[in-house]
């Protein structure tokens, strides 16, 4: 454990520029240190605050300078006091100076661990680096900023910086942008660290790494190319899923008030004879079994070891092949990157001669791997190259595992060729299809790809850590809702769909139409499937004409002021086919509005108004179903939004659901309408 | 190091869909009956050979050995099916009914149809030796007799099929023949009157939920005709949705192939909606096309008795027992979890409504360039979706109408075709598309649940074309409910060789990382490095040369079978049989080493090794691996350390008169370290471990 201590000085810029993005830092720093509670917990992290309004730092009352620097929490071993100093962060009233607060974070390394814990000092800078630092007094910025980068090198320091760009920063001047970003990228190349920039709020989450997992080598040794010619490499996991923890089982046995209680749980196996169910049959008398058709055969483990496939250690090249021999979607299993060795030029320079060269050949290495000795399988891998443009990482390569013949299920599935023309798309729809494909583009030209899978962290364990902590504080705390940054993640971009709404309804309209008139001609037909495409064709050109001009020229709407009348009043009108589900779907839009901008229940007697004549008109126009479906929907949309009162309300003043006495269509029993909301509340309670 | 063949295989990695795919192999069974031509035709005509030391291999020949190939797959994956062989057109007869030119072939302890059995696979290996004597070969349609071999054939192999419901049990006949025209021989009324009942027996048969597939053999003149007659026999005409109809072969390992695409019959791992937009969304079935096939689970025997222990499915029993109390308990269903020197509890329920992140299958975020799809951009195996063809009941294809606050008219519209014109039946049902719980907007839908599989299907193709027109991939939500996470969905143009489906079209879903799963290795090691080098435009020129020269033409992921599990169903065969060796098994997965002694590779090798290594690359390597380690430096010195104190004492003597126990442990791990002993454990384990080290 105190092998990996690590140090991690948390720098972080809280001046006015910054105030709009602190709650997603608070976020994210407190999962940082929560995780470090929970895998590191012997870790120590600081907190450093720079364009503060005051200023606390040793450095200031030692030489003077370093204004609006506070060392808000000193370095110090986890403890929930960080975690909570760092769900509320003071704002800031000043612009911040990053370098000042960097010389803090060095001195207070320096004073407390010398030249100890070497590689284990960390410095992570979170910034948006608008403003300028100040002049040096001898030479220039950047020399200055040269000097404090070696000296960190020599005190075994690294710093990563996270800058904030884009939709995260405000307009600001772009040369001082451009010279701090020249700045800070010596730190990052002399402490050869990460510089990463980040433009909305999820990369943010994912930019700062809430786990350190120190890498472990899976094999080093030899890539076998003949006996003749091996390259030394190093081969790590490239990517694996980090798991939702593992929970222990929980014993309630214990008294409560016993202090001491491990709360554990064991779990005894027991094997037992068939023949006497009673028996127990003790672990040496067990023998493994292998199913072979109908037959179970015994092999014991001594057997087994004797005879089992027994794979040379090593890993060997079977040959390059074209890349498009090799799919995307067979790649089976985590992945796995192969470096050179450390410290040997020459397998480097040969590792990067050969990904340069597949890579422009388009070629992939088909590579036999067994990693351990006594390792009982072989994994077949496609090796790819992935060449580094930074000058401090070499070129190097992934390997993904391939699947054997026994892995591949070969189902058949038809061609889409051989489908009727009606199932295929037509032009239009092609069209349609094309540009919702290129409107909805997540790796826009010349911005900052979205959800970037390296940026990009787990809602689910972001969640389990924030309930985790507010479990801690309040055990009975219910789990919180998805954070709404990342929803993101979960959920199409609203402002996407927005931008686009003319190009998802189009898209939506060329497909929509289609279904009604085929499904007409197939119902005609006695339910057998028809396509006789000159019918389906000519609906479609006859119908979406007349349907839209409809529908833009005369939409009205139920007003705020009067909901009931303006109703009643489009419910009535008998213009056009369309107006009673348009008023029902108004009328059910405005209720919603109504409930939810309700504030301590003052709009509850015009929504229920508003209930009362849209179930009246659904009586009328033989539509129960819409109003019951919509009653039940509404219940638990405000259970679900804890506004239980409403319902309450609804329960108090007898509304109920459409029975099948009072519209034949219902499918609903007097009783249960009656019942409906009365049962709803109770099962709240 | 005891070793678990279940652990090897299944790695450390244990997946959800493959169990459930497992479990669904035994409750839908599948009963096969192969029905082979044992006409002389079938060993007269010959299949060119493929290369040509070879001597011709008869259909027979190829028929046979496809079936014993795929035999041995089954009995490995699928050994609850149960699989009978009949052969029409022979001389000898055995079936249930006693029919002429129809024989069953079968071991001992085994029904007709039945599980497969090592002995029943061993024994048909050996059949074509014996097949002349025992069985015979005999024209079975000849003019002038009334006997319909055919008919015969399709009728035992239905009797034989009469067991276990339709229901449960996908009932299937498999033809192997190369006569397109069964009945050429005769003519007129007789020809009309047997073809006619033929196919009225094949009818019967289907109608009782048997398929009838066939698997044409072609002359090496003449192609198989399938319109001739067999056409009918299946029933090729009308369907729609007929999967894919491979062309008749005359290769064995077209055969072979075509076969095993014909054994696994689909099974779709489950159907989920994949919301594109607000407003449509497509039923979707997804497959395990590709999973880690790992070898059966193990069964805890009884060593004296062999006999399994309790029943198969609840082997062990687990009892819960209270660490504080040492009470038995009920499984508990809170869980805890350390933190802050507190035990945070949970109950199931809080766990799973955490994992809850997103209501619905599949929600599609955007499109992306397939150059963002990064190669380590992968934690599982990919999952295939393809549109759901089922018909309406359960699987409806849904369109949800959505108007919000902004009114898109037109989707109203929609609504009223949807009510006024009353094609849909009362499935309209209500839910809050998820994507607007948070919002401010009220926002509600009304689906619509329209039968069939046309617009599904359409818009489907639509996007899969444009995606691959276009080479973008769709980035959506989904996942499975333990682990919900952002999928990649590339899609997959339909890829047909040699007349058979090699790549189905359909997309593939392909799990993506969180940046928690991705580690930042290649940073990591620069700061271990000192300079970096990249090659020079020589030595990339260099490994060009090599790459050239070292190419597997061809490759394809499922040539090479996996050695580990072949070996593991060697022995389990020759167990089975009580054989007593075990047949040697060929490793596919080395490297072709007489190919990479080939002259021009050695060659191309050397000039790389030379641009690379220069002249001393056997010096450098010795010299790097010579090279020792801080740690091994130190380990060096403590045994030194360790070899030069030991020789201080005199360790017979100590023995002898049970002195040893006088010494400290440092002083005994003198010994230990001296000898390359293990210097673990008490002081006790540490003198014994000295005492057998001397022999004493």
């Amino acid at each position: 454990m105190a092998r990996n201590k690590e140090a991690l000085l948390l720098l972080l810029d809280v001046g006015p520029s910054m105030h709009s993005v602190l709650p997603e830092i608070e976020k994210v720093c407190s999962l940082l240190v929560q995780k470090k509670l929970i895998y590191n917990k012997y870790d120590e992290v600081g907190i450093v605050l720079f364009g503060t309004e005051d200023t606390d730092n040793e450095l200031t009352s030692e030489v003077g300078g370093y204004q609006h620097v506070v060392v808000l929490k000193d370095i110090k071993v986890v403890d929930g006091d960080i975690v909570e100093a760092l769900q509320q962060l003071p704002r800031g009233k000043n612009d911040g100076d990053f370098l000042d607060a960097v010389i803090v974070a060095m001195d207070m390394l320096i004073k407390k661990f010398g030249e100890t814990n070497k590689g284990k000092k960390r410095m992570c800078l979170i910034t948006n680096a608008q403003y300028p630092i100040k002049e040096s007094y001898k030479g220039t910025k950047e020399e200055q900023v040269t000097t404090i980068a070696k000296q960190m090198t020599v005190h075994g320091m690294r710093m990563e910086s996270i800058i904030l760009r884009g939709k995260l920063s405000q307009d600001a001047n772009k040369g001082i942008m451009d010279e701090n970003d020249r700045l800070l990228n010596i730190f990052s190349k002399e402490t050869s660290t990460r510089l990463l920039y980040v433009d909305n709020p999820i990369s943010l989450f994912g930019a700062l790494r809430t786990r350190n997992i120190t890498p472990v080598t899976v094999f080093r040794g030899d890539i076998e190319f003949s006996p003749k010619l091996k390259i030394k490499v190093m081969v790590y996991k490239k990517t694996s899923e980090e798991k939702f923890p593992s929970l222990k089982k929980y014993s309630d046995k214990a008294p409560p008030n016993d202090k001491h209680a491990t709360r554990d749980v064991k779990v005894d196996y027991e094997y037992k004879s068939s023949e006497d169910p009673d028996k127990v049959v003790p672990p040496d008398r067990r023998i493994k079994g292998y199913p072979y058709g109908p037959q179970i055969v015994p092999i014991s483990s001594a057997e087994w070891e004797a005879v089992k496939f027994k794979p040379e250690k090593g890993v060997k090249l079977l040959g390059f092949t074209e890349s498009n021999n090799v799919l995307r979607h067979h790649y089976m299993k985590d992945v796995y990157a192969f470096l050179p060795e450390p410290g040997n030029t020459k397998a480097m320079l040969a590792l990067s001669a050969l990904a340069r060269a597949m890579k422009e050949m388009n070629k992939v290495a088909i590579l036999r791997c067994v990693w351990r000795r006594g390792q009982s399988n072989v994994i077949i891998g496609v090796l790819t190259p992935n060449l580094s443009d930074r000058e401090n990482i070499p070129d190097s390569f992934y390997l993904n595992v391939l699947p054997f013949a026994e892995d591949v299920r070969e189902f058949q599935f038809p061609s889409f060729t051989n489908f009727p023309a009606s199932w295929l798309p037509n032009e239009l729809q092609l069209e349609a299809a094309d540009n919702l494909i290129k409107t909805l583009d997540l790796a826009p030209h010349g911005q900052q790809e979205v959800l970037l899978p390296d940026f990009t962290p787990n809602p689910v364990l972001e969640r389990f850590y924030r309930y985790l902590e507010l479990k801690s504080k309040d055990p009975d705390a219910a789990v919180p809702p998805l954070d709404d940054t990342l929803k993101k993640i979960t959920e199409p971009d609203g402002d996407l769909l927005l931008q686009n709404r003319a190009v998802i309804g189009s898209f939506c309209r060329s497909f929509e139409l289609k279904g009604n008139p085929l499904k007409k001609s197939r119902r005609l037909l006695g339910g057998k499937r028809s396509f006789s495409s000159v019918d389906v064709e000519g609906n479609i050109t006859a119908q979406p004409a007349n349907l839209i001009e409809n529908a833009s020229v005369k939409v009205e709407k139920i007003g705020d002021l009067t909901p009931v009348q303006d109703f009643e009043a489009l419910i009535s009108r008998r213009d056009g086919p369309d107006w009673v589900v348009k008023a029902i779907n108004e009328m059910k839009n405005k209720i919603f509005d109504l409930v939810e901008d309700s504030h301590e229940g003052d709009n509850y007697p015009k929504a229920l108004e508003c209930l009362v004549v849209l179930r009246k008109g659904c009586i009328l126009e033989q539509e129960p179903k819409q109003f019951n479906d919509f009653l039940r929907h509404l219940c638990n949309f405000c259970r679900e939004k804890k506004l239980n009162s409403f319902c309450d309300y609804l329960a108090s003043e007898g509304l109920a659901l459409i029975p099948k006495t009072e519209a034949i269509d219902s499918e609903v029993t007097d009783d249960e309408a009656r019942s409906f909301l009365v049962k709803s509340e109770s099962k709240v309670v | 190091m005891d070793v678990d063949a279940d652990d090897i295989f299944r790695d450390d990695e244990d997946d959800p869909d493959a169990q459930h795919s497992l479990l669904e192999d035994e409750s839908s069974k599948e009963y096969v009956v192969y029905l082979v031509d044992a006409s002389p035709k079938m060993f007269n005509t010959t299949c060119p050979a493929a290369e040509q030391d070879q001597n011709d291999e008869t259909h027979f020949h190829i028929a046979i050995s496809c079936i014993s190939h795929t035999l041995k797959s089954q009995i490995i994956n699928r050994s609850y099916d149960q699989v009978a062989i009949c052969f029409f057109n022979t001389r000898e007869k055995k079936n249930l009914q006693d029919l002429n030119g129809v024989y069953v072939f079968n071991v001992a302890e085994r029904e007709f149809l039945d599980r497969p059995t090592a002995r029943l696979i061993k024994e048909f290996d050996h059949l074509e030796e014996s097949f002349s004597k025992s069985i015979g070969s005999q024209h079975g349609v000849v003019s002038g007799t009334q006997e319909n071999s055919l008919y015969n054939a399709i009728w035992a192999a239905q009797a034989l099929l009469r067991k276990g419901s339709a229901k449960t049990v996908d009932k299937r006949i498999l033809l192997f023949t190369n006569e397109d025209d069964p009945f050429g021989s005769i003519k007129g009324a007789v020809k009309s009157d047997m073809t006619r009942m033929t196919l009225q027996r094949a009818k019967d048969a289907q109608d009782l939920g048997i398929s009838i597939e066939l698997l044409p053999l072609n002359h090496p003149n003449e192609a198989f005709n399938v319109s001739q007659f067999y056409a009918d026999l299946i029933g090729l005409e009308g369907d729609y949705l007929v999967d894919f109809m491979p062309s008749a072969t005359n290769r064995l390992e077209d055969m072979k192939d075509q076969l095993r695409k014909r054994m696994f019959t689909k099974r779709k791992v489950k159907s989920l909606k994949f919301t594109i937009v607000n407003g449509i969304s497509i039923q979707l079935n997804s497959y395990a096309l590709i999973r880690p096939t790992v070898p059966g689970a193990i069964t805890w025997l009884d060593s004296i008795t062999n006999c399994p222990l309790k029943d198969l499915l609840v082997q062990c029993e687990r009892t819960f027992i209270c660490a504080d109390t040492g009470a038995l308990m009920e499984e508990p269903i809170t869980r805890l979890h350390p933190y802050k020197n507190q035990n945070i509890t949970f109950s199931m329920k809080q766990l799973s409504e955490i994992k809850r992140v997103s209501i619905g299958h599949l929600h599609l975020l955007g499109f992306k360039p397939l150059s963002c799809l990064r190669d380590y951009y992968n934690l599982k195996p990919s999952t295939f979706l393809y549109p759901s063809d089922e018909p309406c009941g359960q699987n409806h294809y849904c369109s949800t109408v959505s108007c919000y606050g902004c009114h898109w008219s037109l989707h109203q519209l929609n609504i009223k075709n949807a009510f006024l014109c009353g094609y849909l039946e009362e499935d309209i049902y209500m839910e809050q598309p998820f994507g607007f719980v948070a919002k401010r907007s009220i926002f509600f839908a009304v689906g619509i649940v329209s039968q069939g599989t046309d617009n599904s299907m359409c818009i489907f193709i639509a996007l899969h074309r444009k995606m691959i027109q276009l080479n973008r991939f769709a980035v959506a939500f989904g996942g499975s409910s333990s682990r919900p996470q952002l999928v990649a969905l590339v899609a997959q143009e339909e890829v047909i060789q040699s007349g058979s489906q090699i790549e189905p079209p359909g997309m593939h879903m392909i799990y993506l990382p969180y940046s928690d799963d991705i580690r930042l290795v290649e940073e990591r090691y620069s700061d271990s490095s000192g300079m970096v080098t990249k090659a020079s435009d020589d030595q990339i020129k260099k490994a060009a040369d090599l790459i050239k020269r070292i190419d597997l033409k061809g490759f394809s992921v499922c040539q090479l079978t996996n050695p580990a599990l072949q070996r593991h169903y060697a022995v389990l065969q020759a167990l089975a049989l009580a054989e007593d060796d075990i047949p040697e098994m060929k490793d596919e997965t080395l490297p072709d080493e007489e190919g990479l002694a080939r002259p021009g590779v050695v060659r191309a090798l050397e000039e790389f090794k030379t641009s690379v290594y220069g002249d001393n690359y056997d010096e450098e390597n010795e010299h790097n691996t010579g090279e020792p380690t801080e740690a091994s430096k130190k380990r060096k010195a403590n045994a030194e350390f360790a070899t030069k104190e030991c020789e201080n004492y005199d360790w017979g003597e100590l023995a002898d008169t049970g002195k040893l126990k006088d010494l400290t442990v440092v002083e005994l791990k003198y010994y230990l370290t001296a000898n390359n002993l293990p210097v673990s454990g008490k002081k006790e384990a540490i003198i014994t471990r000295i005492l057998t080290h001397m022999g004493k």
